[in-house]
């Protein structure tokens, strides 16, 4: 079995990825993306692997590259139809709805004006994020009219096309924490309570990891989140509210050095039996 | 040791570095990227993008 692994900068997740298929006796070839290069009428270079494990930190890199293998006939882990799901908050929220699942209430506007219109409407503070970012970058919240007329102007002058997509979402008032539940296929292999006295709570931005039991709750919700989005190895992110666990985003690339320890599980151990268990159906 | 690209202080790298992955020049904080693991070379690191995350 020959396990590719489209990757370019490689994180502590992508050295204990390496280490546990090895472990497993699996090969692996690292697939760099930056090296790349993809002929549209050749897809033999890329049909030697059983699976393609994507850890890329590009996003539009990895959907491209996931649709490109997937049309192949090329497996992949995670496939592109989830990446392209969860790779956008906007697709996510759609998904998890379509599915009647609990997601905090969300706007969504084209245009400054129309943006500012939604803001009003769902009341404030409000919570600005892109379509398609990671890390807690760029994730506004708007706790008046002033701030969000600054905001909308500093994103229709200074960003991208992509930032005059404008999601704007509810803000809940966390309890100090949300939870981050890892699922691999149809398991819900543990959680993670992330603790913040910021109202985000990303680890990347300092929130810290302490072991979340994974409650009947906690597994049903994030099984059919995963679900929901094409399914996996993923993340979900869960907010405690007042009216029950609602779903906040869900993260196809999942990062997880900080929920080893914290809640005992060999999380990569965990993902190369998955990807085994894939590339042999 | 490896001197680093940005500042010319020399890197202390463990054996088992990976190509592609990051270390931090302690001398001036840069990130330095494993371009090559034998011999190593080090490159300063790409800057953030937009679209990078999990």
């Amino acid at each position: 079995m020959l396990v590719g692994v489209l990757c370019s900068r490689i994180r502590v997740e992508e050295k204990l990825l390496f280490e546990a298929l090895k472990t497993h006796g699996m090969a692996y070839e690292k697939l760099d993306d930056r090296t790349l290069i993809f002929d549209l009428h050749d897809p033999a270079p890329f049909r030697k692997y059983d699976l393609i494990l994507e850890r890329a930190i590009n996003h539009s890199r990895a959907q491209y590259a996931l649709h490109m293998f997937n049309d192949w006939g090329v497996k992949t882990v995670n496939t592109a139809h989830t990446a392209h799901v969860c790779g956008d908050k906007l697709l996510t929220t759609q998904a998890l709805r379509q599915h009647n699942l609990p997601v905090p209430r969300n706007l969504v506007a084209f245009t400054p004006e129309s943006a500012l219109e939604a803001i009003e409407q769902l009341g404030y503070p409000v919570v600005l994020k892109p379509c398609v970012g990671s890390w807690g970058r760029l994730v506004a919240k708007i706790n008046d009219r002033q701030a969000a007329e600054a905001v909308l102007e500093h994103k229709q002058i200074l960003g991208s096309y992509h930032h005059s997509i404008y999601y704007i979402q509810e803000y809940i008032d966390k309890p100090g924490y949300d939870i981050r539940s890892f699922v691999v296929g149809d398991e819900t292999i543990c959680a993670i309570y992330r603790t913040s006295d910021h109202w985000i709570t990303n680890t990347a931005l300092g929130g810290q990891a302490s072991n979340c039991p994974v409650t009947p709750e906690v597994d049903a919700l994030s099984r059919a989140a995963a679900k929901a989005v094409g399914g996996g190895m993923l993340a979900v992110d869960l907010l405690e509210t007042p009216d029950g666990l609602w779903v906040n985003e869900v993260n196809y690339t999942m990062e997880f050095r900080n929920s080893i320890d914290t809640t005992g599980v060999d999380i990569p151990s965990k993902m190369v039996e998955y990807i085994r268990q894939e590339a042999s159906a | 040791m490896t001197p680093c690209p940005e500042c010319e202080a020399d890197v202390p790298v463990d054996t088992d570095l990976e190509a592609g992955e990051i270390i931090l020049c302690e001398e001036c904080g840069v990130e330095l990227e494993v371009v090559n693991e034998d011999p190593l070379e080090l490159a300063l690191a790409p800057d953030e993008e937009e679209d990078w995350g999990e």
